[in-house]
């Protein structure tokens, strides 16, 4: 007996990823340099979220045949994004047998109130969160890994670094409380009594966590990776940057040796200019990206 | 009492932590290994799942390829997944396997199964994500399990390698042949 599609099997594959970087690439050609430069898996989109801040506009999933072109042009995995909530493109991103789907708050949300039902898919998901809460209702719905949402297309690193320290300080507080708390505590972060329990006992989350949204430096994912991401994505980062493929695998061997900074200053050395950067503080009204979903 | 065995665990990416978790469960030390200088005083190496790729071109830059293919003459190893890839004759050329890469397809197509592997009592859940199989083999490769009539486990005299992941299933029992190994 073949059990396809078990939860088990859809963690499992974010457990592959671990310690690696996932990259956003628009074009094959793109793909290709990912991968050579040591990328475990890539994000294909239309637009990098850099571009899609420039260029506004309705943001929605990339045309088939530019995910099936990235598809061919590599064998490691291939990631696609979904609007928030919007099932259908989720359902064409299955048919296409992506590897995974981000319900990504990088495109335009199409339901402003539910987000996918990810049970019912055979492909995961991969969702973003900005606190513990927004994190276990995700896995509830069926994520079987969460990303930190950041701010995308920034290259500031800001919003990242405050979602990592809530996740895992609230993480932190939940494992230090008494059993009979534990409800209270799930009522206060809107998520489900189970999930918190089980993340109260173990200490982490039950999905494989990276960071993403503002990554543009190696020292930007050893800093993550020090403050408890298993692993990152990198969006405008790369291919907004002079030199696309010595920074992505410099950002990759960050990545391998965060824990030593030797390492991450011989990777950081020479790279020339990094992508042209936003500061996220700066943004106006409705130019956030991260609070998008709840 | 001797000194409990030391399992390097090769750490350039992939699920490295889940098979540390695996080995200190055994009783052993585990320590990760990211540079040749991590090998030293090793008694056997594991090769997690991950990519093969991303750790091909880890192993390329660290300068690992001779130093885990002199450790592989001596010593245990276990690879699993991309590590049953990274071991065979088109990559470290450890075993005498061509493995073939996303054999049983896309993740869609990934699953988990009942496996009866010879040398282990009672079934193993099998887990097999994006997983390969083995291609071809020589005659000193002992084939352990197969599926769909594919090698899916193999050993060759101390290099045992599998296609799936007994470290996400918390089942010591494969780890245990690397230990008796």
């Amino acid at each position: 007996m073949r059990d396809e599609a078990t939860f088990r099997v859809k963690a499992g594959l974010a457990e592959m990823l671990k310690g690696g970087v996932i990259m956003d690439v628009v074009t094959p050609e793109q793909a290709k340099i990912a991968e050579a430069a040591g990328a475990c898996a890539v994000m294909a989109l239309e637009r990098v979220p850099a571009d899609i801040r420039r260029d506004g506009g309705v943001a929605r999933m990339s045309d088939p045949a530019m995910i099936e072109g990235i598809k061919e042009a590599v064998t490691i995995p291939v990631m696609a994004k979904a609007r928030i909530g919007h099932f259908a493109e989720a359902q064409v991103l299955q048919a296409l047998e992506v590897d995974y789907i981000d319900e990504s708050e990088v495109l335009t949300p199409a339901d402003e109130v539910n987000h996918v039902d990810k049970w019912a898919f055979e492909v995961p998901f991969v969702c973003g969160a900005t606190n513990l809460g927004e994190a276990l209702r995700r896995i509830g719905e069926g994520a079987a890994m969460i990303r930190s949402k950041g701010e995308a297309g920034t290259g500031d690193i800001v919003e990242a670094v405050r979602h990592m320290r809530m996740i895992t300080g609230q993480i932190r507080r939940l494992a230090a409380l008494d059993d009979t708390e534990l409800a209270a505590a799930a009522k206060e972060h809107q998520a489900p009594l189970d999930l918190v329990r089980q993340v109260a006992e173990a200490g982490r989350l039950p999905v494989v966590l990276f960071c993403a949204g503002g990554i543009a430096t190696p020292a930007d994912a050893a800093l993550m990776m020090q403050l408890g991401a298993e692993g990152v994505f990198v969006g405008s980062g790369i291919f907004k940057s002079e030199d696309p493929e010595r920074r992505a695998a410099a950002v990759v061997e960050a990545t391998t040796h965060y824990a030593d900074p030797a390492r991450v200053a011989a990777a950081s050395r020479g790279l020339g200019t990094a992508m042209t950067s936003l500061e996220s503080s700066k943004l106006g009204e409705g130019q956030q990206l991260a609070g998008r979903g709840w | 009492m001797a000194r409990p065995p030391l399992v390097g665990v090769l750490a350039l990416q992939g699920d490295f932590a889940a098979h540390e978790a695996i080995l200190a469960a055994l009783g052993a030390t585990a320590s990760e290994v990211r540079t040749p200088a991590d090998l030293a005083g090793v008694d056997a190496l594991v090769i997690p799942g991950g990519e093969s790729t991303t750790m091909t071109l880890g192993v390329e830059r660290e300068g690992l390829a001779g130093p885990i293919r002199a450790l592989a003459a001596e010593k245990p190893v276990l690879g699993t997944c991309a590590g049953l890839i990274m071991l065979d004759q088109k990559h470290l050329g450890v075993l005498d396997v061509v493995a073939e890469r996303n054999a049983f397809g896309r993740q869609v197509r990934s699953f988990e199964a009942d496996l009866d592997v010879h040398g282990v009592n009672g079934p193993v859940r099998a887990v097999f994500i994006r997983a390969p199989w083995v291609a071809s083999y020589g005659p000193d490769v002992e084939v352990l399990a197969e599926v769909d009539g594919h090698p899916v486990a193999v050993r060759q005299g101390r290099v045992l390698a599998v296609a799936f992941h007994p470290e996400l299933t918390g089942d010591t029992r494969i780890h245990r042949l690397l230990l008796d190994a």
